[in-house]
């Protein structure tokens, strides 16, 4: 996507399209990635009301895994999981 | 209708008179007496205003910008120490296009502990992105009040507006001052509407973002155009002014400075001493004129060039000195001269620092050591060596 110029863009940084940060992919900030384990997953969703990113996907009230193109690898739902069912593996190796 | 009344004073009926939507402000010397003032107004029911009262300056700035946000007409008015810790909202007000006005009764930045005038406040703020406008006497205070909303929320412009008057001289002293009716200033101002507010629920709009290497740079941009087209947009609220109140005003104004030789420039109430030596000296036979600027910015380069060519000798008159350099306004019009064909020799006076009384006997010192051709490069007027 090509950057906007100054006669585009609206003044003071104003944005009138909301919702509009799903636009800015931060997935690849990331160095580790969270893989789900769902035979242990119980569904208790702690990792969804945890994440700071909106990055784990349900359905229906089930975990259904993350949102990558998003997700930062900051592992805070590996760590909040009371079933260790979230494993953070390391990026490019 | 003509009335005493002093610079701050004048200000409050200014915002009487215009019935703004939101004032957020904390008090200080010697701007209290505006919010004193209008908070009077307030309590009295004589305008709709929310007045809010803040902890302090930064909250008070904080607050105008969330009320410009949302669209709302907003004023509010600080001095010296109460400047400088709000300053780091002053940039956010500037750099969010909100068209706030504020009131800055100038007063010296400590340390030593001063209550008096110089222009050390309002010269700190000028990288940024306000327009600044000055008075030379009460009435200009009362009239920049005025237009200041115009040339801040108009749609070329949509940049904050600090219109400046001088610490205790004006803020404090008792002038005769015309004022306008007040439905002339209601239609003169008309009434504020925003494009995008924040309270527009059914068109959400984001205010206030993170802008990294990829933008900064085009918002900034931005910035210098709305600066640029300010020019024009000043020259047309003065236009329009002039037709309600009969007073002509102009981005600088030259007095007596027709065949002058020597021209001093010069910023504020001093303005009108300059005026009065001007007019001894011109008795006496030589001459002499002066430049005395209302817009500080943007700065007005051009009109500046015009008036300077082929002067011999121009003093620029500092109430600020930017330390380890010299005055802020004479480097600045160093700049603007030095490409001229007939670029004048110019000098540079720091006077009246923290109040420091400025007399006509100072003032024609002056202009007879650029006469004499006695002045240093940077010199400091009046002070004990």
């Amino acid at each position: 996507m090509s950057k906007m110029n100054v006669k585009e863009l609206l003044p003071g940084g104003m944005i009138i399209e909301p919702g509009s940060a799903i636009n800015f992919e931060t997935g690849d900030w990331r160095s580790s990635r969270p893989i789900l384990e769902r035979e242990k997953c119980i569904d208790c969703l702690t990792c969804w009301i945890y994440c700071p990113d909106d990055s784990v996907l349900t359905k229906d009230g089930r975990m259904e895994g993350f949102r990558y193109s998003h997700c930062k690898g900051c592992g805070i739902c590996a760590r909040v999981c009371p079933k260790d069912a979230i494993r953070m593996e390391p990026e490019g190796v | 209708m003509k009335i005493g009344i002093n610079g701050d004073s004048a200000i409050a009926l200014a915002w009487k008179q215009i019935d703004p939507d939101v004032c957020a402000a904390y008090p200080i010397t010697p701007q209290t007496i505006i919010v004193e003032r209008f908070s009077d107004f307030v309590a009295d029911g004589e305008v709709e205003t929310e007045f809010v009262t803040t902890e302090s300056e930064h909250s008070a700035m904080t607050v105008c910008i969330g009320s410009a946000s949302a669209g709302a007409r907003t004023v509010t008015a600080t001095a010296s120490a109460g400047m400088a810790y709000m300053w780091e909202m002053i940039g956010i007000a500037s750099g969010m296009r909100l068209p706030i006005t504020m009131a800055v009764a100038n007063r010296a930045l400590s340390a030593p502990l001063n209550i008096h005038c110089d222009h050390s406040d309002v010269m700190s703020t000028r990288d940024t992105g306000w327009i600044l406008l000055f008075a030379e006497n009460v009435q200009e205070a009362y009239d920049n009040a005025i237009m200041s909303m115009r040339i801040a929320e108009h749609e070329d412009v949509r940049l904050p507006v600090m219109h400046n008057l001088d610490g205790f001289i004006l803020t404090h002293a008792i002038e005769r001052m015309t004022t306008l009716d007040t439905h002339a200033v209601k239609d003169f101002v008309g009434e504020y509407r925003t494009k995008h507010s924040l309270l527009d629920i059914k068109n959400p709009i984001t205010h206030g973002v993170m802008d990294l290497q990829d933008y900064y740079f085009e918002h900034k941009y931005q910035l210098v155009e709305a600066m640029e087209r300010s020019k024009a947009a000043i020259d047309e609220v003065f236009e329009d002014f002039a037709k309600i109140s009969g007073r002509k005003y102009e981005m600088l104004e030259a007095y007596r400075c027709e065949d002058a030789e020597y021209v001093t420039v010069v910023i504020g109430s001093t303005a009108g001493t300059m005026k009065e030596t001007v007019d001894l000296l011109r008795e006496e036979g030589h001459k002499v004129g002066v430049i005395k600027v209302r817009v500080y910015r943007p700065f007005p380069t051009e009109r500046f060039k015009e008036l300077l060519a082929g002067r011999k000798k121009v003093a620029v008159m500092d109430r600020h000195v930017s330390l380890g350099s010299a005055g802020p306004m004479f480097n600045e019009i160093c700049a603007s001269v030095i490409d001229l064909e007939d670029s004048p020799e110019v000098v540079n006076y720091i006077y009246g620092l923290g109040g420091r009384d400025v007399p006509v006997s100072d003032l024609k010192e002056v202009y007879m050591n650029m006469i004499e051709g006695k002045c240093n490069k940077v010199n400091f007027l009046g002070v004990r060596l």
